[in-house]
């Protein structure tokens, strides 16, 4: 970097010097040219830094909130350290981690977080489709619909939760009346393996939904119409249209949801934190909906081990450049088989 | 022209963008200006007069039963500016952070009784003595609550300010479907001295009771009462765990499981939702009550519970909740807050909180004032509180707190007991679970 601004500038020196004599001889000596050698020499750096000067806030902030936690998260997974004494860090190797391997919490919230991931993402994405399909279609009042699915997004996720939280209780929770009144039994939503999983499922769902409709939706005005006016030709129904047209050309958009929802599906925290209820970072009595964020969050803030919190961040960053991979290969399948 | 609009438009985004840093770093600058020693090392507001900032969770009660308003008149230089979180579990972690990194602390910080512990073992060294402090006088406290915040070196990192006495509130119109006494007398004497027999006196109500009651709300409740009301539960005066067979946990296990299993709880998980229904809903009969949970039943159970409940004598005497207040060493005006402190857990001012706030005074000279022995709770049949709960604190022992104490309690109530009440496992599945989530909690 030095070696090029000082030849730069003594370019800029040399150009001036060659200038200089000719304006010298028209106007006054000396100041003006110094003047006109500093004006150009800041139109250079103007060029060549302020670009820098105007991206360097995000990466001042990428580096302070996004780089330096990581590192620093990376380097307490090494240590033995309490949230009572961070300063006061014990080197301990990669205990950490591989006391994760035969840690029965940690499996048991990985095992959660991947099945809670699947019943919550997979119904998510299905019905966002559909309701992308029905959207596409000329309706009355379209807009209104719009922003309706969008609504739910855009609730908070402890408001949201806290009411389902209510609609799922046992004694005097609605569902559970519904359930009663048609005769089929209360369930104890909270204290079974499924079905308190499949209550934070529907949070999730609930809240995402719409989102990712909205998406597909847009993809599937990109989609030119001739497409589905001469399928109608050849006499597809709408549904076949929906498979034959629509599902293929939104195969990218499909791809990216998948890995957006994934992503969000690994970080799953604050519904099973607020399902919970007192104490909710267990997920449960049996930990039978507690997530990696959750056991990280149990780690880390409520038993104090920061070095095994760290170590299970470290842990859940790597699922997730694995869960990245894959997806890159099957982009790159998909991509051919096109 | 064209060339004068691009200067004018650099100039307003050079302009935004050190107006924008200017902004960030006067952020920073203003915060090391009042952690300077600009005039005495205190800070002061516009009009010169010194700010006391006070950190605290929950309801601490003090604004609202009007004693920073009486200090403020007491001392008219002074102004005192309260800081609250909401939840302990997110306070205490935050205040952990900030004595860590020695910033961002308050002139006073609250402590919890669970965590005071750790807060005198692990952080001494970042708080006041309090115990020669002027107008602190030792003597004034609770032998047990005066220990719990004090060092092994004599140091006191924090003053008491209220304690949980527990009493036992439960539902006249309950127990007398089921036949048993509603005079609160005659209620405690059912139990009196002796857990099991409270446990006992539930299942006779199970047998007679209305349909769709429950004796207690949960066993966890039952397990923590029972074990408050020993000096060792889960560590020994050494600081060496012993959970596994101490007789304060294996008494109150076997209670909580002849509770669960015998059908005697409403299965439900303390301060859930759920709980809160079910005050609302008056199904169950009993709930261990220190004097913080007399306003809570009656802000849940609400109008329909007016005259309904009433309080008796708990079998043994235990202690519940209550916190401390400290004055952390980087505490911007150190001095003005150590007098505060001591000012407000004074007698007089813990009286007037119980008064006012119904948190019942750690200081025993508090107990003949007549705001204190004279109190009577309208809503809980006038309940004799004051001389109830100060004859409840008088017997209560010197609980030995340990650092995990709060980990391991959970892990008891919320992970080993709701697996038996909740899910049906067996009482060995439980304790097996709970012994391994403490051995999950407390190894680093």
């Amino acid at each position: 970097m030095r070696p090029y601004t000082d030849q730069a500038a003594s370019s800029a020196t040399g150009d001036a010097a060659a200038a200089g004599p000719q304006q010298a001889a028209v106007e006054r000596p000396g100041g003006t040219d110094r003047r006109r050698l500093w004006r150009s020499r800041r139109y250079r750096w103007d060029i060549k830094y302020s670009p820098y000067a105007f991206v360097a806030p995000f990466f001042v902030f990428f580096a302070a909130f996004g780089v330096f936690p990581l590192l620093y998260t990376g380097w307490s997974s090494l240590h033995r350290v309490s949230l009572a004494a961070p300063n006061d860090m014990q080197w301990v190797g990669l205990r950490n981690y591989t006391r994760l391997l035969e840690d029965e919490f940690f499996w048991n919230a990985l095992r959660n977080t991947f099945t809670i991931g699947v019943i919550s993402t997979v119904p998510q994405l299905l019905m966002a489709l559909g309701i992308a399909h029905l959207l596409n279609y000329r309706l009355r009042a379209s807009g209104f619909f719009r922003v309706a699915i969008l609504t739910p997004y855009a609730t908070s996720v402890a408001a949201a939760t806290l009411v389902f939280v209510l609609l799922f209780g046992r004694d005097y929770g609605m569902i559970n009346w519904a359930l009663d009144a048609v005769g089929l039994g209360k369930v104890d939503w909270q204290s079974g393996t499924l079905s308190s999983q499949v209550a934070v499922s529907t949070i999730v769902i609930w809240r995402w939904t719409g989102y990712n409709a909205l998406i597909y939706l847009a993809a599937m005005q990109a989609v030119p119409n001739d497409l589905y006016e001469s399928a109608a030709l050849d006499g597809a129904t709408r549904w076949q249209q929906f498979i034959h047209v629509t599902v293929p050309s939104l195969r990218p958009t499909i791809l990216f949801t998948v890995v957006v929802s994934t992503i969000g599906a690994t970080q799953l925290f604050g519904e099973p934190l607020l399902f919970g209820g007192a104490s909710g970072q267990k997920g449960g009595a049996s930990h039978q909906f507690q997530t990696l964020g959750l056991y990280l969050y149990e780690q880390g803030w409520f038993n104090f081990h920061l070095g095994r919190a760290s170590a299970i961040a470290w842990a859940m960053f790597l699922i997730l450049l694995i869960v990245a991979g894959i997806n890159l290969l099957v982009a790159r399948r998909l991509r051919k088989s096109q | 022209m064209r060339n004068s609009t691009r200067t004018a438009r650099r100039a307003v985004t050079v302009a935004a963008v050190v107006a924008l840093g200017a902004g960030l770093l006067g952020g920073c600058a203003e915060d090391s200006d009042e952690g300077g020693s600009g005039s005495g090392g205190g800070t002061k507001d516009g009009q010169g007069k010194t700010v006391i900032q006070i950190g605290t969770f929950g309801v601490f009660g003090y604004k609202q039963a009007g004693l920073y308003d009486a200090y403020m008149k007491l001392h008219p230089d002074v102004v005192i500016k309260e800081d609250v979180t909401e939840r302990v579990d997110t306070y205490y972690p935050e205040l952990l952070t900030h004595l860590a990194a020695n910033s961002g602390l308050q002139d006073i910080q609250a402590i919890e009784v669970g965590n005071i512990n750790e807060i005198a073992t692990t952080q001494a060294d970042k708080f006041e003595d309090l115990s020669k402090a002027p107008g602190v006088d030792k003597s004034k406290w609770l032998d047990w609550k005066w220990a719990q915040a004090s060092t092994k070196d004599g140091r006191t990192v924090a003053l008491g300010t209220d304690i949980g006495p527990m009493g036992m509130c439960y539902r006249k119109d309950l127990f007398q479907k089921a036949g048993l006494p509603t005079d609160r007398g005659a209620v405690g004497k059912l139990w009196a001295g002796d857990w099991q027999k409270y446990v006992d006196t539930g299942k006779d109500y199970k047998a007679k009771g209305p349909k769709g009651t429950t004796f207690t709300d949960s066993a966890a409740g039952l397990f923590a009462a029972v074990n408050n009301g020993y000096a060792e539960r889960f560590y020994d005066s050494d600081g060496n765990l012993i959970h596994k067979d101490s007789p304060a946990v294996k008494t109150a296990w076997d209670l909580a499981m002849q509770a669960a299993e015998g059908g005697l709880t409403g299965r439900l998980k303390q301060f859930d939702k759920a709980w809160d229904q079910a005050y609302a809903n008056g199904t169950f009969a009993t709930v261990s009550c220190p004097p913080w949970m007399l306003g809570y039943i009656k802000e849940k159970a609400g109008k329909g519970g007016e005259d309904k409940w009433d309080v008796a004598a708990a079998p043994k005497p235990a202690n519940w909740g209550g916190s401390f207040i400290g004055v952390p060493k980087s505490a911007k005006n150190k001095a003005e807050a150590i007098k505060l402190a001591a000012w407000l857990t004074a007698p007089e001012q813990q009286a007037t909180l119980f008064d006012k706030q119904a948190s019942f005074p750690s200081t025993p000279s508090a107990y003949d004032m007549p705001v204190v022995s004279g109190a009577k709770n309208p809503y809980f049949g006038d309940a004799p509180t004051g001389r109830l709960f100060a004859e409840a604190a008088k017997g209560i022992p010197t609980l030995v707190i340990g650092p995990k104490d709060q980990q391991i309690g959970t892990a008891f109530g919320d992970v080993g007991i709701l697996q038996v009440e909740q899910q049906g496992k067996s009482p060995e599945q439980g304790w097996k679970a709970a012994l391994k989530e403490i051995d999950n909690a407390v190894d680093g």
